[in-house]
């Protein structure tokens, strides 16, 4: 250790301020390092042990428990998602049956109706059908009629004409052989 | 003296590790507020900053200060539990203390211009010695005579017993020294290491390789603090096991 | 003071060999942890602690060797 102490600055230290010896063994000096040492660790200390560590081991804490609370949220979630999707899958299978149902019920019906407005079209079309066969079996008959009775009025008056008389009985049957001719 | 006078160049690689008064140009005492006070108070601040200020908003997501504050928490926690066991973690914030104090003196000594209070032997060897005494206390404490069993291989051959038991004994009185002064030393190496290159630097001729040399010592300290930092951490654990598990 | 001047000097340097002797320390329990942890990789994690203690055994003594060189260049031979 350097013994000359000539200085103002201190028995460490020569007047140029380089270090005399080396400045880690200087004894004017240690009390003051260890001075301040203990009071910054016994600053550090209570400000650990009271604020910072209690701190920083409850938000650990409190995270490690949301991580566990949400990992079994999350699970039940999860169960739940499945549930659902069983339950819409089984309503779907329903709801198809169901709309498989209505489809056949409708079809059902409408053939029913179907049936009924076509007997009656039916029914209609060949009541019309009679009635016209009618009419025109009646227009035809009339229309023989008048052929007979003008031919026969025709020949009497052509009998007439070239003199000849006829009775009447004679020329009807006359026409009426040629008009079956 | 410490100077070299070679063409110039000076050396004065130890004069980084002057305690001066901040206030005055009186005498040091024991009170007085030095350059030393001032680190350390910086070191006290960058950890109030971190653990206090950091995690101040308690945030499940934490912030960015908050995740370094938990970070460094989750580590020593583990190695307190790893090295101790269950009931080692009573111990925990003692360790922490002792930790973040010479991590952050560390690293806060690698500025430029600042004052590295663990390179002085004086405030390592409290370190030390407060470990030791607190651990050969507890162990007595704890375990009472029982204590002693530490230096006793239960399991060595009869003959080699004695003599394993002195040089147990001694082995455990060196732990303190050994403890303090590898700290000590290894931040004052480095830095005076620094220094040295430094003054090479001044020379113009040499002053690339210096400079690359600065470069790369400086790299080699930002490793070397913290693992320092962590060695004296976690031999505290490892004599704290010895003394709450004293059997072998 | 016994010694003085040139001789502490001389003294600092032959000390000063130390430093190299902790590197081979140093060396050797780096190396071999690497070896042990290339053999079986699973084991290596849980001893990076050991390591780590080892490695600063054998550095403190490089440290001492380092302390009793500076002893040696500022406080003896001043």
């Amino acid at each position: 250790m350097a013994t000359e102490t000539t200085d103002v600055a201190g028995t460490c230290v020569d007047v140029g301020g380089s270090a005399l010896g080396m400045p880690q063994l200087c004894a004017d000096w240690m009390s003051n390092q260890i001075f301040w040492l203990v009071v910054t660790l016994v600053a550090i200390y209570f400000v650990m042990a009271r604020i910072a560590l209690p701190r920083i081991g409850a938000v650990l804490a409190e995270r490690s428990g949301t991580i566990t609370n949400d990992v079994a949220a999350a699970e039940e979630l999860k169960n739940k998602a499945a549930e659902a999707e069983a339950a819409y899958e089984k309503a779907l299978v329903d709801a198809r049956a169901e709309a498989g149902k209505i489809v056949a019920e409708a079809k059902a019906e409408i053939q029913a109706e179907l049936d009924v407005e076509l007997q009656k079209a039916d029914a209609e079309i060949a009541a019309k059908t009679a009635e016209s066969e009618a009419a025109i079996a009646e227009i035809r008959d009339g229309a023989v009629k008048s052929v007979t009775q003008v031919a026969k009025d025709t020949a009497k008056e052509l009998v007439a004409v070239m003199g000849g008389s006829a009775d009447a009985k004679t020329i009807t049957a006359a026409v009426n052989a040629r008009m079956k001719g | 003296m410490a100077e070299e006078k070679e063409g110039g160049l000076v050396f004065h690689p130890l004069d980084q590790f002057i305690v001066k008064p901040l206030f005055g140009d009186g005498p040091v005492q024991f009170y007085t507020v030095t350059n030393l006070t001032l680190w350390m108070a910086i070191a006290l601040l960058a950890i109030v900053g971190v653990f206090v200020l950091g995690s101040r908003g308690r945030a499940v997501i934490p912030t960015r200060m908050q995740s370094i504050g938990e970070l460094i928490y989750g580590f020593i926690y583990k190695m307190v539990e790893d090295v101790t066991g269950k009931d080692g973690v009573k111990y925990f914030p003692y360790i922490m203390t002792l930790f973040l104090f010479i991590l952050f003196s560390n690293y806060l000594a690698l500025i430029p211009m600042s004052y590295s209070p663990t390179s002085m032997i004086a405030v390592t060897a409290v370190l030390g010695f407060g470990v030791f005494m607190c651990v050969t206390a507890l162990g007595f404490i704890l375990n009472g005579p029982k204590f002693l069993g530490l230096f006793w291989m239960s399991d060595a051959p009869a003959i080699l017993r004695p003599i394993i038991a002195v040089i147990e004994v001694i082995s455990y009185f060196v732990r303190p020294v050994s403890h303090s002064i590898r700290l000590a030393g290894n931040i004052m190496a480095g830095h005076a290491v620094l220094k040295v290159f430094a003054g090479f630097a001044a020379l113009t001729l040499v002053s690339p390789v210096a400079i690359f040399g600065i470069i790369a010592i400086y790299g080699l300290e930002v490793l070397v603090c913290g693992i320092q930092a962590y060695v004296f951490t976690i031999l505290t654990c490892v004599y704290l096991k010895d003394a709450l598990h004293p059997a072998h | 003071m016994a010694i003085e001047g040139e001789l502490a000097h001389i003294g600092a340097g032959l000390a000063a060999i130390g430093s190299g002797a902790a590197a081979i320390g140093v060396g050797t329990v780096a190396g071999n942890y690497l070896a042990g942890a290339l053999r079986n990789p699973s084991a290596a994690a849980g001893q990076t602690a050991t390591l780590f203690i080892g490695l600063a055994f054998a550095e403190a003594l490089g440290i001492f060797a380092f302390l009793v060189s500076l002893l040696l260049m500022f406080a003896v031979g001043g």
